[in-house]
């Protein structure tokens, strides 16, 4: 079984829900990002998924698409990101998952993308503007590398779709907490739970809910829910407004991650 | 020969095309084919398309034999469909009826539009404000400085113009807004895309309903000129007025150009001619022809013509141009403005710099053929919205 699957099972068995924490690699520098993600990891964050930036990222708010411009302008490129992965790996042994757009990796190879994203260590990859449809070839190449295409589901999508989209999923199920774009938002639509629960009676692996969940309450208000929480644009913010002062940066981030992790530490979903 | 039915059940022409689109938007898209294939099919519906076509929009639009512009130019006849004399002064104004018709029959309440040179826009907004819908208009930063006339056009019809400051701040950044619009409001919004790009149904549905110019071209052309012309030329950003006006000649022996935006240079950044200078890729839902760097990074372009400053191409145009159905060529800046110069004096026809663009072909071809020959030439708007740019071109200060 797939590292991600593997770790948030295993999570499970203990009573404990996963925190999966997205950073944009080469934000606010190339250098940074190994320092960030261990930082994160340390903290509590069980699986790190590591943003590839693209000059067009449509399903991304203000807050993404702010990092991947900074993360451009630092010289961030594909191969820099892989050697990234091969130096965080090298250090911790938190899975890793690749979050980038289509184009990036159709123009490095699909082929050549999944074998060297392999190479360096990651576990999965999320592509956003890939539906189920469109998958099939670049899922082949993944599970050939050993690399799990975790596929997206949103509130829009019908039943017998969540059905299809589950049956080629692989390490975990990534729910769409919204109709929108990543961000930090005050609140979570309410009908967030019977979302996931259409999602978990077609899931066969574990589920992982994202998009605006941005401060502790509302990851304890979702624990109970899925397997797994993601925190983004939150964590990304962090990065941007100290970009400065990456030895305090780290340190920030830490202690958001700590406060965060918190309420999927003990029995599902119970207060701290 | 290139397949009349084409795209294919998942929406691609050979290779191009497709959907690469968020999650959320797939169920939106698959409810948008079944009811653009039910529209289509309804006898109602083409009616009513009709009667708004030629009540409202004013067409058939005119086949205007060019005496002077060929007789200056010393070769083959040209002639200009006038889509410059629609209503809203485009061709744009054809498919946003066709799509607001649409979007009334699935009851959205609320259009969006991404807008380049505004004359999407304001057609979209003009449509909107015929049925009574909301209307929210994405146009890049850039795009309203150089575009102002437009811009308040659409406010007076009604419409929200929403700046957006990404990026190269024109269209290419205007759909990526419009696009993350509609994943958050796309229970209530239709996306009223202005090209034949973007994911299926678009690329097909946009070419459907700008085909009334290719379908109308032909009847004239053959009451005129008593056959089909040797060649037809149109410009091409997105390249909706070029697969309008291509799209019924397709399967005849006739030489289809295109012309895209050569900008001032033939480096990155100085031009927009995505067929002649791209890769494939994916951009805004679709596979197709893409300025892009090596890393897969898109690139910025440039064109004296905002309605051709976009670093992709619609799917179709992808295909036509690797079976060589269609060959795609490139017009300077300073060719089209050259071209526009030359309509407004010998002709009184004051083009878009879009359609100028098309017409700078016109210029170098028509001159090596012989005057028994005939060039049909796309002229998709009017250049009352490029007059400051002109200006500017011409160092004059208004």
């Amino acid at each position: 079984m797939n590292r991600l699957a593997t770790c948030l099972n295993d999570l499970a068995s203990r009573g404990e829900k996963g925190l999966i924490a997205y950073l944009m690699a080469g934000d606010p520098s190339p250098d940074a990002t190994p320092l960030l993600v261990e930082a994160v990891a340390r903290a509590g964050a069980d699986i790190v998924e590591l943003g590839i930036p693209f000059s067009d990222p449509l399903a991304d708010g203000p807050v993404i698409q702010a990092a991947g411009q900074r993360a451009l302008r630092s010289g961030t490129t594909m191969a820099g990101v892989l050697s990234l992965a091969a130096r965080i790996r090298e250090k911790i042994p938190v899975p890793l998952v690749f979050m980038t757009y289509y184009n990036p990796i159709l123009r490095y190879g699909p082929e050549r993308f999944v074998a060297d994203a392999a190479r360096a260590g990651a576990d999965g990859l999320i592509v956003p503007d890939l539906p189920v449809e469109e998958a099939g070839s670049l899922r082949d190449l993944a599970d050939a590398a050993g690399l799990a295409l975790v596929p997206l589901v949103a509130p829009t999508t019908p039943d017998e779709r969540i059905g299809t989209i589950a049956a080629c999923a692989r390490g975990f199920i990534y729910c769409v907490s919204l109709t929108g774009v990543t961000g930090v938002r005050d609140r979570l639509p309410p009908e967030v739970a019977e979302f996931t629960a259409r999602v978990r009676r077609h899931a066969r692996l574990p589920i992982a809910l994202g998009f605006g969940i941005s401060k502790p309450e509302h990851v304890a208000a979702v624990a109970p829910l899925v397997d797994a929480v993601v925190v983004g644009s939150a964590l990304v913010r962090m990065v941007g407004e100290n970009a400065k002062e990456p030895e305090i940066l780290a340190d920030r981030l830490a202690a958001f991650v700590r406060a965060l992790k918190e309420p999927l530490r003990n029995e599902a979903g119970a207060k701290p | 020969m290139h397949a009349a039915t084409l795209p294919d059940a998942r929406g691609y022409f050979g290779p191009y095309g497709g959907r690469f689109v968020p999650e959320t938007l797939m169920p939106a898209l698959e409810e948008l084919t079944a009811a653009y294939r039910a529209a289509r099919e309804d006898e109602t519906f083409r009616e009513e398309l009709n009667y708004y076509l030629r009540h409202y929009v004013g067409r058939p639009s005119p086949l205007y034999f060019a005496a002077r512009l060929s007789e200056t130019l010393g070769g083959a006849r040209i002639y200009l469909k006038r889509e410059d004399l629609n209503h809203t002064g485009a061709h744009k104004i054809n498919n946003t009826i066709g799509q607001i018709l649409l979007a009334r029959r699935m009851g959205k309440t609320r259009v969006i539009a991404e807008t380049g040179a505004g004359q999407h826009g304001v057609a979209t907004a003009t449509a909107a404000a015929l049925f009574g819908l909301e209307c929210a208009v994405y146009m890049g930063e850039e795009d309203i400085r150089r575009q102002a006339l437009n811009v308040f056009r659409m406010r007076l019809l009604g419409a929200t113009v929403v700046p957006v400051a990404a990026g190269q701040k024109t269209l290419k950044d205007a759909m990526n807004e419009a696009i993350r619009d509609w994943v958050t409001n796309v229970r209530t919004t239709y996306y009223l895309i202005g090209s034949v790009a973007g994911p299926h149904p678009y690329p097909a549905m946009v070419r459907d309903f700008q085909s009334v110019i290719g379908h109308e071209a032909r009847q004239q052309i053959l009451e005129q000129a008593g056959r089909l012309p040797d060649c037809i030329i149109a410009c091409v950003g997105g390249g909706s007025n070029a697969m309008g006006i291509f799209y019924p000649f397709l399967d005849e022996d006739v030489a289809l150009v295109g012309v895209e935006a050569g900008g001032t240079g033939t480096a990155p950044g100085e031009h927009a001619a995505t067929l002649n200078y791209g890769l494939p890729g994916v951009l805004h839902g679709s596979y197709s022809y893409l300025l892009q760097d090596e890393d897969g990074q898109v690139l910025p372009v440039h064109s004296v013509a905002a309605g051709l400053d976009y670093p992709g191409v619609g799917p179709e145009h992808s295909l036509l141009r690797d079976t060589g159905r269609v060959r795609y060529t490139t017009a300077s800046d300073r060719e089209a403005l050259a071209a526009f110069e030359l309509l407004c004096r010998t002709e009184g026809i004051m083009p878009a710099l879009e359609s100028a663009h098309a017409l700078a072909e016109a210029v170098r071809l028509a001159p090596t053929m012989g005057r028994d020959r005939i060039i049909l030439v796309n002229l998709s708007g009017r250049g009352d919205k490029d007059v400051h740019t002109v200006a500017a071109h011409l160092g004059v200060q208004l």
